[in-house]
């Protein structure tokens, strides 16, 4: 692979979060939200990001584009080195870096208007001269299928998927070259997410934009992702073509989240349907050895001794388990 | 959708503002004070408001003209019939006294009676209205400058900035305020002045603690952290996102803040270390009626009303604002 294909490279990043206890306020213990991840993004594809609730995959992407600061590892974006810069020497880079969150009725400033909410980006770096702000804003409500007598509206006069196209535009607005979508469709009404998907689909083609599309059901990335990578606490047990991943699971945890993929005629689901149900521990007492093993079904004795570690088991299809 | 109008947020309080009956009267009686405050030199004074005498035109209250110095107008003009003047509604100074009327009731002279120098005490108190609204104006604005730049500082950088000044607003806290501001009025020269500045480095802390909850709340929120992932910078976050979404609820209590101070000023002169003579407040009025409480009532009465409409008018005031911006607040 062409180095100057891959825009963002992450190497054994993590993000370990402070619990603090007693009258000292002494940091007691650590949640492990993003725990060793080495990941490469290629240019103009998606990659899916799933994962359940506390997994990690949330805190993944805020720290790729450096909305949190990582505790340790090393963030390559577009050639650069952002692990360590100082918000001045990062406010260049974030024009190329953008991020669309999962509740558009909390990410829109409600005291600003359509106009100054989208503009906002195109003000703080001064891509487009004062006069033509409007016009280009305009062109970007369009872009984004909205009406363009909105402009002057506030965010509490619209929809959740009206809300959500206010945000994409925001986040176009300063033409990036990569974006985190951050369960970008799952606070919408079903009707509404397809529509949300094929938006963001069209500007990738149009703008040949860089995703990484989070989710936490493997259904919805299905459709939009090119590559999938399925988070575990904090870890990344498996990646490979979005293909692959659907046609040949191979960690035990893909595929409990291919069998709660709700469809008609399904066979194979019984199997490993009651392995499921437990609960997800908790990020601060990650179980020793694989942290997936209390829940595995084929877990083994070595399992709970010894960390996997994610390896190549196909060719471009990676996994973290001793047993397959 | 087309059809509908945009309404922006403040918009949006003002309607639901109109709706509280009493904040409305309250809000129509403190622009009637404001406009007394401002308008004080044709509501009250011994100079007329036009004088014509022999074909000249004068205007003694806005300029002063020269061959009118040294006269007593009012003493030359008032029953000239040979020149035409328009004296204000009250035909007397906050300061001029007059031995003869000492102490006399309400009358067709005196609408308000006079006090022990003979001074007329309507005039008095619509000089002090500008004295009163000024000071509580002024006091309120420089804790608003404080407690805005000190409560946002620890809110948004929280940890060892947070720590320092949310101790700073704690020793401020315990300091018995109105005894503190008695100290220092004592060490210093008496003067409207002093007075606000006093009353506003004291009263900051109710602002600073109410802005640094509200930065910490909004600093977690998801349009804040947007605006972070555009590559705003900290000033742009807090003036552009932070600030706007916070000033509602510091709003109503710099309105409760105004009538706080205003009730110090009036304690204050009551006790004899406000406003220094012979400048008319409505507190420094009243704490002449102390000697002659037994008989002189209207000067305990009329300096009473009006602090206590002015006051009670800013915290229905405050009140209407509050629950406009917070109607969930109206319905528990």
């Amino acid at each position: 692979m062409n180095k100057d294909n891959i825009i963002v490279k992450v190497e054994n990043l993590k993000k370990y979060f402070p619990v603090k206890k007693g009258i000292f306020s002494r940091t007691a213990e650590y949640v492990k939200a993003v725990d060793d991840i080495t990941l490469e993004i290629e240019r103009t594809k998606t990659l899916g990001l799933v994962g359940e609730s506390g997994s990690g995959k949330t805190t993944l992407g805020k720290t790729l584009i450096r909305l949190l600061n990582p505790t340790d590892g090393k963030i390559v974006f577009d050639n650069i080195d952002i692990t360590n810069l100082n918000s001045r020497d990062l406010r260049p880079i974030r024009r190329d870096m953008q991020i669309i969150f999962q509740n558009p009725y909390g990410s829109l400033n409600p005291r600003m208007n359509v106009e100054s909410i989208i503009s906002e980006g195109i003000s703080v770096h001064n891509t487009v001269p004062k006069k033509d702000r409007k016009d280009y804003v305009l062109d970007l409500l369009g872009e984004v299928g909205l009406n363009k007598d909105v402009i002057n509206r506030y965010p509490h006069e619209f929809s959740g998927g009206q809300r959500q196209r206010i945000a994409i535009a925001r986040s176009i607005a300063i033409k990036p070259k990569f974006i985190v979508c951050d369960e970008p469709v799952s606070a919408l009404d079903v009707s509404v997410q397809a529509q949300i998907i094929n938006l963001l689909e069209s500007l990738q083609s149009t703008y040949g934009l860089t995703y990484i599309f989070i989710a936490h059901d493997l259904r919805a990335v299905k459709h939009i992702s090119d590559k999938v990578a399925v988070m575990y606490l904090g870890k990344i047990v498996e990646i490979a073509e979005s293909e692959q991943i659907y046609k040949k699971p191979l960690h035990p945890y893909t595929k409990i989240l291919i069998s709660a993929i709700p469809e008609i005629n399904k066979k194979s689901k019984l199997e490993i349907e009651n392995l499921s149900a437990q609960e997800i521990p908790s990020p601060i007492n990650v179980p020793k050895g694989c942290s997936f093993h209390p829940r595995c079904p084929i877990a083994t004795e070595i399992c709970k001794k010894e960390v996997p570690v994610l390896l190549d088991k196909m060719s471009g299809h990676k996994a973290a388990c001793h047993n397959v | 959708m087309n059809e509908q109008k945009s309404i922006s947020y403040w918009r949006g309080v003002w309607l639901e503002f109109k709706k509280d009956r009493l904040a409305i009267i309250s809000l129509v009686l403190v622009a009637f004070l404001l406009f007394v405050a401002i308008f004080q030199d044709f509501l009250a004074g011994n100079k007329p408001l036009v004088l014509i005498d022999s074909g000249k035109y004068y205007f003694p209250v806005v300029t002063n003209h020269k061959d009118l110095f040294g006269i007593d107008i009012k003493e030359k003009y008032i029953n000239d019939e040979n020149s035409f003047s328009i004296f204000p509604p009250v035909k007397y100074s906050p300061t001029e006294n007059d031995l003869f009327n000492v102490l006399s009731p309400p009358s067709a002279d005196h609408f308000l009676g006079t006090d022990d120098r003979g001074r007329d005490v309507l005039a008095r108190m619509i000089h002090g209205a500008r004295v009163s609204l000024s000071i509580g104006v002024v006091a309120v604005g420089i804790a608003l400058i404080i407690g805005l730049f000190l409560g946002s500082m620890a809110g948004y950088y929280g940890g060892k900035v947070d720590f320092v000044i949310s101790r700073l607003i704690e020793i401020m806290i315990t300091f018995p305020v109105f005894f503190l501001i008695l100290t220092i009025l004592a060490f210093t020269n008496p003067s409207i002045y002093n007075i606000m500045i006093v009353i506003g480095l004291t009263g900051w802390t109710g602002v600073a603690r109410l802005v640094r909850g509200e930065f910490l709340k909004l600093r977690k929120t998801t349009y804040v952290e947007a605006a972070a992932a555009l590559g705003g910078s900290d000033i742009r976050l807090m003036l552009k996102h932070m600030l706007p979404n916070s000033l509602a609820p510091v709003l109503v209590s710099a309105t409760f803040g105004i009538a706080g101070a205003i009730l110090v000023e009036s304690s204050l002169s009551f006790l004899g270390f406000g406003v220094p003579p012979p400048d008319p407040s409505w507190g420094e009025i009243l704490s002449q009626s102390q000697k002659y409480v037994d008989f002189a009532w209207w000067l305990v009465l009329f300096p009473g009303i009006a602090i206590f409409l002015t006051v009670t008018s800013l915290n229905l005031i405050g009140e209407g604002f509050r629950n406009a911006i917070d109607p969930k607040l109206k319905e528990g």
